[in-house]
C-alpha cells in the first residue's frame, strides 16, 4: 500500500505515525512545504520570547526519527489531485500515485483586505520563516502594532511584550478573543494588557500601512501609528484552494464524512483543513485547534488502514490562552446552549471570571479568566456528559467545585 | 508488572502530608499549590479524597501536546514531563480530561505526577495508609480507564 499523507503539521504526522503502527510495512510518504523538519505553529510564540530554540518547535526531537520510522519525507508543495486516477500534483510538476491519501494541508493566515499588506515589514506569524523575520525586526524599544487579538493575536501579544517592544494592538471586535470569550471576560483580558501597559485599540479597523521607514499604520479615527513592523494576526483558513479543480468537495474546508473521509472514497482530511464532526452540535465545522488536529490524523489514519472501522465521534472545541500570565479557558458550547442555564462569577479586581453553561444536569460548555486548577475535568464532564443530578445546585453556588463534581458524579468516591 | 498509585478515600483525615511531601520532593518547598496530588474537601459530607494522575493508557496529555514534551517513561509506566522541553502551552492542561495537569505559576511550565520514579513520596508521608503503591491492576482505577476507552478515538480502544 502507498500511503501519502500531504501536510506536515500534528495531524500528518500523527496519521504517518498511527499509519506505521497498524501497517508496519506500508510505504508511507509525508509531504510538507517548508523546508524545515515537521514542526509545531503553537510553538512560535514561545521561539520569539526565546525560551526555546527553533529545534524546541519541532514535533519530534529524536535525530533520525523519520527514518527509524520508515517515513519518506519529501519538500514539496500540492498543486492539484486528479482523484479518480489516484494521483497527487506537485508544484514541480510532476506527480505521485497513491492507494490512499490524506489531506492535512492545514490552515493560511487571512490577508486583511487593506493597501499594504505586502509592504516590507508587515508579516504574518504563521512559520518559521515569519518568526525569523518578526524577531530580527521586534528587537527592545522598536515599535510594532499587532493587527488581530484574537487567539493567534494574545499569543503573539505575550511574546512581543518579552522582547521588549512598544506594542499596540488593534481589534476590530469590541474586546480580546471574541471567539473564545463572551464581553465581559473579553473586556477584562483587554484591562490586564492595558494594565501591564500595552496599548489595546477595540472597535478600530486599520484602514491602510504606508511605505516608509518606519512604517505608517492608518487607524479608521484617522490616527496614524508608526511602525518598525506591523504583525497580521486576522485569522486562518483552509487550505483548499489547490483543491479548485478537483472532484473533492468543499465547504469552509474539505467536507467529510464520519471517518473523516472525503468525497473520494480513497482521500481523507484531518486538522486545519478538515470541516469534521464538533463533539457539542454534531455539526460538521472547522475547528483549527490542535488537539482535533492529532485526534483527527489518528482516526482518518486507521480509518484509512482499516477501511473505516473507527468513526470519529467529534472533537470538543477548546482553548487555553496564557496572555502575560493570565490564563484563559473555553470549553465546547460556552456561549450557552437554547433551553440551558448556567452560572457565572466575576472579579474584576483580581482578573477572575468562571462560566459554567448547562443544559439539564449536564455541564456542556465553560469559559474562565484565572481559574486554572484542574481546569481540564470540565473536558471530562462535558465530554462524558456526566449527569450532575445534586451537584448542579453545588455548582450553581460555587463553580469552582468541579473537580469535586467530578469525583462524586464520575468517579464515585465522594 | 508496573506499580500504581491505590486511593482509598475512606482513610483520609485531611491532614495534607501527601501534598507536602510531593511538593517538597520536586519543587524542594512545602508549598500545596505545587503538589501533584490534591486532597478535595467534602465539607458538608465530612470527607477528603486525595486524588492525582493515574498515567492512563491513553495519555490525553501526551497526544496533546505539540512539542513532544510528554514521554512514558518505560520503568515506571508514569508519563513523564520533560521540563526543558516544555514550552507552558498549557494544552495539555485541557486535554487531560481528568483535571490532573496543573501547572507552576512559578514557570509556566506544566507539572504533573511522576510516580516520583517509582518511590511515590505521598505514599511514604501518608499517616493513615490512604495512598498505597501496587500492582498497577489492583488499583480500581480500571474503571477511569474504560470510561476514557468510551469517549476516545484511539485505535486501541476500537480493538
Amino acid at each position: 500500500m502507498q500511503y501519502i499523507v500531504a501536510g506536515a503539521g500534528p495531524a500528518g504526522v500523527v496519521a504517518c505515525e498511527t499509519i506505521r503502527k497498524l501497517s508496519p510495512d506500508a510505504s508511507i510518504t509525508l509531504i510538507g512545504a517548508e523546508p524545515e523538519p515537521p514542526y509545531s505553529r503553537m510553538a512560535i510564540p514561545y521561539l520569539l520570547s526565546e525560551i526555546i530554540a527553533e529545534q524546541g518547535t519541532y514535533l519530534r526531537k529524536t535525530d533520525g526519527y523519520y527514518e527509524q520510522m520508515n517515513i519518506n519525507r519529501l519538500q514539496q508543495r500540492i498543486s492539484g489531485i486528479d482523484a479518480s486516477a489516484s494521483q497527487l500534483k506537485l508544484d514541480n510538476s510532476e506527480s505521485l500515485d497513491f492507494d490512499r491519501l490524506l489531506l492535512a494541508t492545514g490552515a493560511i493566515p487571512i490577508n486583511p483586505p487593506i493597501p499594504g499588506v505586502d509592504l516590507e515589514g508587515v508579516r504574518h506569524c504563521w512559520t518559521l520563516e515569519d518568526a525569523r523575520e518578526i524577531a530580527a525586526r521586534a528587537k527592545s524599544g522598536s515599535s510594532v502594532v499587532l493587527m488581530g487579538a484574537g487567539f493567534i493575536g494574545c499569543i503573539i501579544l505575550e511574546s512581543l511584550v518579552k522582547r521588549g517592544v512598544n506594542l499596540t494592538v488593534v481589534e476590530r471586535g469590541d474586546r480580546m478573543v471574541p471567539r473564545m470569550m463572551d464581553d465581559t471576560a473579553g473586556n477584562i483580558l483587554k484591562q490586564w494588557c492595558v494594565d501591564k501597559g500595552v496599548r489595546v485599540l477595540t472597535s478600530h479597523s486599520i484602514t491602510a500601512i504606508e511605505a516608509g521607514e518606519p512604517l505608517s499604520v492608518v487607524l479608521d479615527s484617522g490616527e496614524s501609528l508608526s511602525a518598525d513592523l506591523v504583525i497580521l494576526a486576522t485569522g486562518v483558513h483552509s487550505n483548499i484552494d489547490y483543491l479548485q479543480d478537483s472532484s473533492i468537495e468543499t465547504d469552509q474546508g474539505i467536507l467529510v464524512n464520519g471517518y473523516l473521509q472525503t468525497t473520494h472514497p480513497a482521500v481523507y482530511a484531518a486538522g486545519d483543513v478538515a470541516q469534521g464532526r464538533d463533539f457539542s452540535t454534531g455539526e460538521f465545522t472547522v475547528q483549527a485547534i490542535q488537539p482535533t488536529a492529532v485526534e483527527h490524523g489518528r482516526v482518518a489514519a486507521t480509518n484509512m488502514v482499516q477501511d473505516n472501522t473507527l468513526e470519529h465521534q467529534g472533537s470538543l472545541n477548546m482553548n487555553v490562552l496564557d496572555t502575560l500570565g493570565l490564563i484563559s479557558t473555553s470549553f465546547g458550547q460556552w456561549m450557552g446552549v437554547a433551553g440551558g442555564d448556567s452560572v457565572c462569577i466575576v472579579d474584576r479586581e483580581r482578573y477572575k471570571y468562571l462560566n459554567l453553561q448547562f443544559k439539564d444536569d449536564v455541564l456542556v460548555g465553560i469559559s474562565s479568566l484565572g481559574h486554572t486548577e484542574n481546569i481540564g475535568v470540565a473536558r471530562g464532564l462535558i465530554r462524558g456528559k456526566v449527569s450532575l443530578g445534586q451537584w448542579k445546585v453545588h455548582l450553581q453556588k460555587n463553580p469552582e467545585r468541579l473537580m469535586e463534581a467530578w469525583l462524586a458524579c464520575s468517579v464515585g468516591v465522594a | 508488572m508496573q506499580k500504581a498509585l491505590l486511593i482509598d478515600p475512606d482513610k483520609c483525615t485531611g491532614c495534607l502530608q501527601c501534598e507536602l511531601a510531593c511538593s517538597y520532593e520536586h519543587e524542594g518547598v512545602f508549598n500545596p499549590s505545587k503538589s501533584r496530588i490534591r486532597v478535595f474537601t467534602f465539607h458538608q459530607e465530612g470527607r477528603f479524597v486525595p486524588y492525582t494522575c493515574t498515567q492512563c493508557a491513553e495519555a490525553w496529555c501526551q497526544q496533546a501536546c505539540p512539542v513532544d514534551a510528554i514521554t512514558l517513561n518505560s520503568e515506571t509506566g508514569a508519563k513523564d514531563v520533560n521540563d526543558s522541553a516544555c514550552v507552558g502551552c498549557k494544552v495539555c492542561t485541557i486535554a487531560c480530561p481528568f483535571g490532573t495537569v496543573n501547572y507552576n505559576h512559578s514557570t509556566g511550565k506544566v507539572i504533573k505526577c511522576d510516580l516520583c520514579g517509582g518511590d511515590p513520596k505521598c505514599v511514604s508521608a501518608c499517616p493513615t495508609q490512604v495512598i498505597v503503591y501496587v500492582d498497577a491492576d489492583q488499583t480500581g482505577y480500571e474503571k477511569m480507564r474504560q470510561w476514557a476507552k468510551q469517549t476516545d478515538n484511539s485505535p486501541a480502544a476500537s480493538a
